[in-house]
C-alpha cells in the first residue's frame, strides 16, 4: 500500500486518459457507421413518391370518409373519441384551415365549401426529422418520412416542429379504443408519436396506399414523381397548391383545386 | 477488532438472509425446475438453432427491427441459407402463436417483462374491449 | 462537510418535512401519469407542450443566472460578491436539476431517455440542450463544492477554479441560448420564430435568477444567520433592475414588430396572449398580471429608497420572479400553439396531477437547495 500517494496532476491526467479511452469507441462508431438517416438520403432509383389530391373529385363534403376509414382500419388507428386526444393520420378540414395563408382571398364559391383531405406531407425538407433527438423519424430515399415507434421517447418536439399539425401523440394506451384490430399490423403504445406513413408496408408488397385504393371517385393519385407517371401528368398539367410551401419544407402532397 | 462477537454474528445473519434464495430452493426440492415452453407442432427448427435462439433471440429481434424498420430491408438469410420475411407477427408468432404457452414460460421464470406485446399483436388476438364510447 | 445536513433546528426539519411531503405527492401523481400516460395532463393534440416544458424553460434561465455573480466577481473583481457567490452556484445546481427533471416528467417514454445519448442527433437542438445542461450541472457542482471545501479548510481555492469559472460564464450563456434555439428554429411556430428569443430568454433569466437569489439571501439572513452584506444585495438588485427593464423593452419590441407589420398569422398569437382570440382568453389575466408586476417591480427597484429597504426589495424581487415565470413559462409555450397550424383554437388548463407533479419537482429543487445551503451555513458559522 505504499504507492497511494498519487498527486493531483497525475490523477487528473489518468482520468482524462480514461475518459478519452471510453469515448474512443463511440466516437469511431459515430463517424464510421452511416446513420440510418444518412444512408437513405439522396435520390432513389424510382424517384420520389408524391400524393395528388383532386379537390373537385373528392366527395367528402357529402360525408364520404372511405379513405379515412380505410387508413385508420388498416393501421389500427384508435378512435379516442375526444378532440383533445384524437389520433389522426388522414382527415378532412375546411379550405381555410388547410390553406390558412389564403384566408382573405376571394376564393371561388365551390372551393370555399370544399373539405380538404390533410395528412403528413412527407416533406423533402422535413422540420420534424431535423428536430428529433433520437432519429426516431427520418426521411427515406423514396421520400417517405418514417417513424420508428421503438425509438421514440415521446418528447413531442416533432409535433411542435410540424407546420401542418400532421402528427398525433398517444396520450394513453390506444388498444381499448381500436374497434377491430387488424392482426397483420401492429398497434402503437402510449407515449409515442405517430402519423401517416404513405402505407410503406403496403408499398413493399406492391399495393397502393389504403386511402388511394378505397377512394371510388379517383380523387387520390399516388406514385413516383417522374416523367410519364400519372402523378407527374397531373401536377405538370394544371395549377396545383401545396400547404404552406413558403416555409421551405417542400411538401409532397399536391392539391388540385 | 471492537465488538468482535456482534460483528461476526451480524455478518453471519446477513449472509444467511442474503443467500436465502439459494438454500431455500435447494431444500424445497424445486432447484432443478426448468421452464417448459410449448414448442410449435408444425416446424422443427426456428430461424436459427434452438441454442442460438435461446441465447440471442433478443439481439436477433433488435437486428430484425432495425433492418426492417430503419433500413427497409425485410429479408433475412439465416446461417443455413434459408430465407425469412422479417415480420414479428407474420414469421415468429405464426409458429409461436401462444404467448402464454411459449414466451411467458421463460420470461416469467427469469422475471423479465419485455414490452413487445404493447404494440405487436399475437395472432389470434381476442378483440379488445370496446372503448369508453 | 456534508454531515451538516443532518444537524438542524426545528425550523430546518419542518422545512425539510414540508418539502418531502410535496415530493411525495408529486411522486404519487407521477405514478398515475406513468401508469395511464400523459392523458392525465391537460395537454392535447394541438397544445402538446404545457406546464412541464414551461417550467423547464424558466428554470434553465434561473440556472444560467449564476453567471451574473461570476462575471462581476471573477472578471471585474467585485469583492462584495465573495460571500454570496457560492449561493448563486448552488442555486444554479438546484435549478439545473429541476429543469432536467421537468423534461423527464414530460416524456411519453421516459425509460427510453438514453436513446438521446445512444443515438446522438447533432441536428436536434434537444440533443445539444441535454449535452450543455449536463456539463453545466457538473461545472457548478464542482465550482461550488471545491470553493466551499477550500473555505472550510481555510485555504485558497485551487488555481484551476478560476479558469473553470470563466468556462462556466460562457457555458451559462450557452445553456439558455440553446434552450431558446429549441423554439426559435421552428418555422412552424411564428410566435417563436424570432431572433430576439434568445436575448429575451437571457434578459429575463438575468432578472429572475438574481431576484430569486436575493430572496434566498434575505431568507438566509433572517433564519440562517447569514449576512450577504448590504452592498452585494444592492448591486444584485441593480442587476435585476436593468435586466427586467431590458426584458420589458424586448417584449415591447416584439409587440411593435407584430402589430405594425400586421401579418395575420404572427399577430394571432399575440392577440391571444394580450387580448384573447375568438372568445378564448384564459391567458389574458395572467399576461396583464405579469406586465403589471414587472412594471411595479421596475419602479420599486429603480427608486433607491425602495431598493435599499429590505421589505420592498423582497416584494420587488418576488414580483419579478412571478412576472417572468408567467411570461417565460405559460406566456411563451402556450401561445406558440394557439392558434394551431390549421388555425384552430383550443385552450389549455393544467390538471391537478400536472400541478402536483410540478410542485413535487419544485419541492425537489427546494430540497437540494436547502441541503446545499445548510452546508454553506454550517461551514460559514463554523468560522465565526
Amino acid at each position: 500500500m505504499s504507492n497511494m500517494n498519487i498527486d493531483r496532476r497525475s490523477f487528473l491526467k489518468l482520468t482524462a486518459l480514461g475518459l478519452v479511452a471510453l469515448a474512443a469507441k463511440p466516437a469511431l462508431d459515430l463517424i464510421s457507421k452511416p446513420s440510418a438517416a444518412s444512408a437513405l438520403n439522396g435520390p432513389a432509383p424510382g424517384g420520389r413518391l408524391v400524393m395528388v389530391v383532386n379537390l373537385n373529385a373528392c366527395t367528402s363534403p357529402d360525408g364520404c370518409i372511405d379513405c379515412i376509414a380505410a387508413c385508420h382500419r388498416v393501421h389500427n388507428v384508435p378512435d379516442i373519441g375526444n378532440r383533445k386526444e384524437d389520433i389522426r393520420w388522414l382527415w378532412d378540414v375546411s379550405y381555410d384551415q388547410a390553406f390558412p395563408d389564403q384566408e382573405d382571398r376571394f376564393v371561388a364559391e365551390p372551393l370555399h365549401d370544399r373539405r380538404v383531405l390533410v395528412l403528413c406531407n412527407h416533406c423533402d425538407n422535413p422540420p420534424c426529422v431535423k428536430v428529433c433527438p433520437t432519429q426516431a423519424t427520418w426521411r427515406r430515399d423514396d421520400g417517405i418520412v418514417m417513424m420508428d415507434y421503438h425509438r421514440c421517447i415521446g418528447c413531442r418536439y416533432c409535433m411542435a416542429a410540424c407546420p401542418y399539425g400532421s402528427r398525433s401523440f398517444n396520450w394513453r394506451d390506444p388498444r381499448p379504443y381500436i374497434k377491430t384490430v387488424d392482426n397483420s399490423y401492429p398497434t402503437r403504445t402510449k407515449g409515442v408519436v405517430e402519423k401517416c406513413n404513405f402505407c410503406q408496408e403496403r408499398l413493399a408488397e406492391g399495393l397502393q396506399p389504403a386511402c388511394v385504393e378505397a377512394c371510388s371517385n379517383g380523387a387520390l393519385t399516388f406514385g413516383y414523381l417522374k416523367p410519364g407517371t400519372e402523378v407527374y401528368k397531373l401536377i405538370s398539367s394544371q395549377f396545383n397548391l401545396r400547404r404552406k410551401d413558403e416555409l421551405g419544407t417542400r411538401p409532397q402532397v399536391y392539391y388540385l383545386p | 477488532m471492537y465488538d468482535k462477537g456482534k460483528i461476526i454474528g451480524g455478518l453471519a445473519i446477513f449472509l444467511c438472509l442474503a443467500s436465502f434464495p439459494v438454500w431455500y430452493m435447494a431444500a424445497s426440492g424445486k432447484a432443478d425446475y426448468r421452464p417448459n415452453p410449448v414448442l410449435p407442432a408444425s416446424e422443427n427448427q426456428c430461424v436459427e438453432s434452438a441454442q442460438y435462439m435461446r441465447e440471442y433471440h433478443m439481439q436477433l429481434m433488435q437486428q430484425w427491427r432495425d433492418q426492417s424498420v430503419r433500413q427497409g430491408d425485410s429479408v433475412y438469410i439465416s446461417s443455413d441459407n434459408r430465407t425469412f420475411d422479417i415480420n414479428l407477427t407474420g414469421t415468429c408468432l405464426k409458429c409461436h402463436s401462444s404467448k402464454t404457452d411459449f414466451c411467458d414460460r421463460c420470461h416469467n421464470y427469469t422475471g423479465t417483462a419485455p414490452n413487445c406485446w404493447d404494440c405487436h399483436n399475437v395472432p389470434p388476438l381476442n378483440a379488445p374491449p370496446q372503448g369508453t364510447q | 462537510m456534508i454531515e451538516n445536513i443532518l444537524k438542524g433546528g426545528k425550523k430546518y426539519w419542518l422545512l425539510i418535512s414540508g418539502l418531502l411531503l410535496f415530493m411525495a405527492a408529486g411522486l404519487a401523481a407521477y405514478l398515475q401519469q406513468w401508469d395511464i400516460g400523459l392523458a392525465v395532463t391537460g395537454l392535447s393534440r394541438d397544445i402538446s407542450w404545457g406546464l412541464y416544458i414551461a417550467n423547464f424553460t424558466f428554470f434553465v434561465g434561473v440556472a444560467a443566472s449564476a453567471v451574473m455573480l461570476v462575471i462581476p466577481y471573477y472578471l471585474h473583481n467585485t469583492k462584495e460578491f465573495r460571500r454570496i457567490l457560492i449561493l448563486g452556484e448552488f442555486m444554479a445546481v438546484a435549478a439545473c436539476l429541476v429543469a432536467i427533471t421537468f423534461i423527464l416528467v414530460d416524456l411519453g417514454q421516459p425509460a427510453r431517455v438514453f436513446n438521446i445519448i445512444l443515438y446522438p442527433s447533432p441536428g436536434s437542438i434537444i440533443f445539444w440542450d441535454v449535452v450543455v445542461l449536463t456539463v453545466y450541472l457538473l461545472l457548478n457542482i464542482v465550482l461550488g463544492w471545491v470553493a466551499l471545501d477550500a473555505e472550510y479548510k481555510e485555504v485558497d481555492p485551487p488555481t484551476w477554479l478560476k479558469p473553470l469559472a470563466i468556462v462556466s460564464i460562457v457555458w451559462a450563456v450557452s445553456i439558455h441560448t440553446v434552450t431558446a434555439f429549441i423554439y426559435a428554429g421552428l418555422a412552424a411556430r411564428l410566435f417563436w420564430l424570432t431572433a430576439l428569443l434568445a436575448p429575451r430568454f437571457l434578459a429575463s433569466a438575468f432578472a429572475s435568477g438574481p431576484a430569486l437569489l436575493i430572496l434566498l439571501a434575505l431568507a438566509m439572513k433572517k433564519w440562517g444567520g447569514f449576512d450577504p452584506g448590504n452592498q452585494s444585495l444592492d448591486r444584485l438588485a441593480k442587476i435585476v433592475a436593468y435586466a427586467i427593464i431590458i426584458t420589458v423593452f424586448f417584449l415591447l419590441l416584439e409587440i411593435f414588430t407584430v402589430f405594425y407589420s400586421q401579418v395575420p398569422e404572427a399577430m394571432a398569437h399575440f392577440q391571444y396572449l394580450l387580448f384573447g382570440l375568438d372568445g378564448h382568453y384564459s391567458l389574458v389575466p395572467w399576461t396583464w398580471a405579469s406586465i403589471l408586476l414587472a412594471c411595479t417591480a421596475i419602479v420599486m427597484l429603480v427608486v433607491p429608497a425602495s431598493r435599499q429597504n429590505r421589505s420592498t426589495l423582497a416584494l420587488a424581487c418576488a414580483a419579478v420572479f412571478i412576472a417572468i415565470w408567467i411570461d417565460k413559462g405559460l406566456g411563451l409555450v402556450i401561445p406558440g400553439f394557439i392558434p394551431s397550424p390549421l388555425g384552430a383554437i383550443s385552450e389549455y388548463t393544467p390538471t391537478l396531477i400536472e400541478i402536483l407533479i410540478t410542485t413535487g419537482v419544485w419541492a425537489m429543487g427546494g430540497l437540494v437547495l436547502t441541503l446545499l445551503f445548510k452546508v454553506v451555513l454550517a461551514v460559514r458559522q463554523g468560522k465565526q
